[in-house]
């Protein structure tokens, strides 16, 4: 019988051939991370300051464009990944036929969908990496905690791509991706600690809150920026691993049901 | 050696439908295989079982002498598959579509690299290698996704319908092509549409309807046995001949405004029809496998 997930190493294959595409584009792709954080910080450092007073965080007080640098960071991994392993995933699946394609080869569709999430997770790195750089020349990341930033990104993209995929994997046309945009990724890019700290939210939604994969990974990111967490960074990592592991399983189980009859 | 592809009882049901119900043939080394039938008679299906797409529901299928049920990457590797789809990854140049797909099979890059360039020559592609897949024409976007199906070099090539869409000097290349790899002694596996496509290429064939095979034998055979060697196509008959053929229990379809009979040449019937109801307009020809296929599958539309 065939096991449940038939994986191995040639997955790296199906990455390849994502980074190979992406070399093609990679001119354009680079600027808005480069530029995205300088809008952000220049639109709330001078624009929004001047009506908040600043934040009181985990017993430290920060500036208010302080306090969101690390979220910018966060939510740039959370549309890197979300986006490529919906409308581009889709795109590849439905419309280029590129999936149908490579399963003609050695290639088990389980590996085909890990490297999809693999490779959104490294889109989400590259784009961390640079807006690290930015910010990071602008005075807002401790160094060297803050490289930890690196792991952190490509940990929260898989955790992002994997929930995609899965999205993808039900999602009936392109445009029906609006919905779990609307519902969860709006919500949660409001809502997790990103723009204010949870604890202003009532207290019947901040254990809601707490369940975004985001919140885990704006923790993360402003721990090693700032050296700042309202949670442990062992629980949000592990609540992140988690998290990838589940909706890359959820992922693979919708997308042979949706391709292989 | 054994066959290439054996095929036992094969079954595949999805949501209550069969759309393959019992389903037995082989297919020897260096064979050209036709698996003919209308729309919906469950070649695709077939097919996509055969490379390891889709799962079987019953029965057996083993390739190169091994079960497709749990040798699946064994076998796809020594496969090519060109699918009815389009599936050329249009984010890759013409070159690129070749080398990332040698890719898959594990294939070293100076190796790839060389049959790239091999196959290229080989299906006139050169001057293209750097294009943009979507700027290839209809033909020459088919001859890449055969290029493609044979990176790795494969012991088996599968043809989905390789010419639906093609003008005919486009199918006429590919046509050539296939022939250069039958010569070369390729075990080929095809479905398609066209008759004169397949009475030309294939070695032998089955056809198949509702998921079932009708007859299985070489084109040749085929025709003798079914569309009786010679037909003759008679517009607006005489109600006598509609009499004399009720009689004589003549093979033949009756469409109304056309009637076509089943004989052989030199037969007495021949003589008969020629003499006695040709008034209206008569044409008298060799069948063809096109004869076969509308005899056995029916007339009616599909789908």
């Amino acid at each position: 019988m065939r096991p449940p997930f038939d994986i191995s190493w040639r997955f790296l294959k199906v990455w390849r051939r994502n980074l190979v595409t992406y070399q093609k584009i990679w001119k354009v792709n680079f600027i808005t991370p480069l530029l995205e954080p300088l809008l952000y910080i220049l639109a709330f450092g001078l624009g929004f300051s001047g009506l908040v007073q600043g934040v009181d965080y985990a017993g430290r007080q920060l500036t208010y464009t302080q306090f969101i640098a690390p979220a910018l960071i966060a939510t740039a991994v959370m549309w890197n990944a979300f986006f490529e392993t919906t409308y581009a995933s889709f795109v590849r699946m439905y419309y280029q036929k590129t999936f149908d394609g490579m399963l003609a080869t050695p290639l088990s569709l389980e590996e085909i969908i890990l490297a999809e999430v693999v490779w959104s997770a490294t889109k989400a790195f590259g784009a961390a990496a640079i807006m690290m750089v930015v910010l990071g020349i602008l005075g807002f990341i401790d160094f060297p905690s803050g490289l930890l930033i690196l792991p952190v990104a490509f940990l929260g993209g898989l955790a992002m791509g994997a929930i995609g995929m899965f999205f993808t994997g039900i999602t009936p046309t392109i445009d029906m991706f609006n919905l779990p945009i609307f519902l969860f990724i709006t919500p949660m890019f409001l809502f997790s600690g990103t723009f204010f700290p949870v604890s202003n939210l009532p207290a019947w939604a901040q254990p809601m809150a707490l369940a975004f994969p985001l919140y885990h990974l704006v923790e993360l990111v402003r721990r090693f920026s700032l050296g700042v967490s309202q949670t442990h960074p062992a629980i949000s990592v592990a609540y992140l691993l988690i998290f990838a592991l589940i909706f890359l399983a959820l992922a693979m189980r919708s997308m042979r049901k949706r391709l292989i009859s | 050696m054994g066959n290439i592809i054996d095929v036992q009882h094969l079954i595949k049901r999805y949501d209550g439908f069969t759309a393959v119900d019992d389903l037995s043939f082989a297919v020897a080394p260096g064979e050209f295989f036709g698996l003919l039938g209308p729309n919906g008679a469950g070649k695709t299906t077939t097919i996509r079982i055969l490379y390891g797409f889709s799962p079987l529901t019953e029965g057996r299928v083993q390739v190169f002498g091994r079960d497709i049920a749990s040798d699946r990457r064994a076998i796809k590797a020594r496969i090519g598959v060109c699918q009815q789809d389009n599936t050329l990854d249009p984010d890759l140049s013409v070159e690129q579509n070749l080398l990332i797909f040698a890719g898959y099979f594990s294939i070293p890059a100076p190796e790839a690299q060389r049959r790239a360039e091999e196959l290229l020559e080989f299906f006139a592609l050169v001057h293209k290698k750097d294009a943009k897949v979507m700027e290839l024409s209809g033909g020459m976007a088919r001859r890449l996704i055969l290029a493609r199906a044979l990176i790795n070099q494969p012991d088996l090539l599968i043809l989905d319908e390789p010419t639906t869409g093609l003008d005919p000097q486009s199918r006429h290349q590919v046509w050539e092509k296939l022939e250069s790899l039958k010569e070369r002694g390729l075990t080929v596996l095809m479905t398609t549409h066209y008759m004169e496509e397949a009475a030309q290429l294939c070695d032998r064939l089955v056809i198949v309807d509702h998921g079932r095979i009708l007859v299985n034998g070489t084109p040749v055979e085929l025709i003798a046995q079914h569309a009786g060697g010679s037909v003759i196509e008679i517009e607006g008959p005489d109600p006598a001949l509609r009499d004399y053929i009720a009689q004589n229990e003549v093979a033949c379809d009756d469409l109304g405004r056309k009637l076509i009979i089943y004989t052989t040449e030199d037969s007495e019937l021949n003589t008969i029809i020629r003499e006695r109801f040709c008034a209206a307009r008569c044409t008298f020809r060799s069948s063809t496998l096109e004869d076969v296929f509308l005899r056995l599958t029916g007339r009616a539309l599909r789908e």
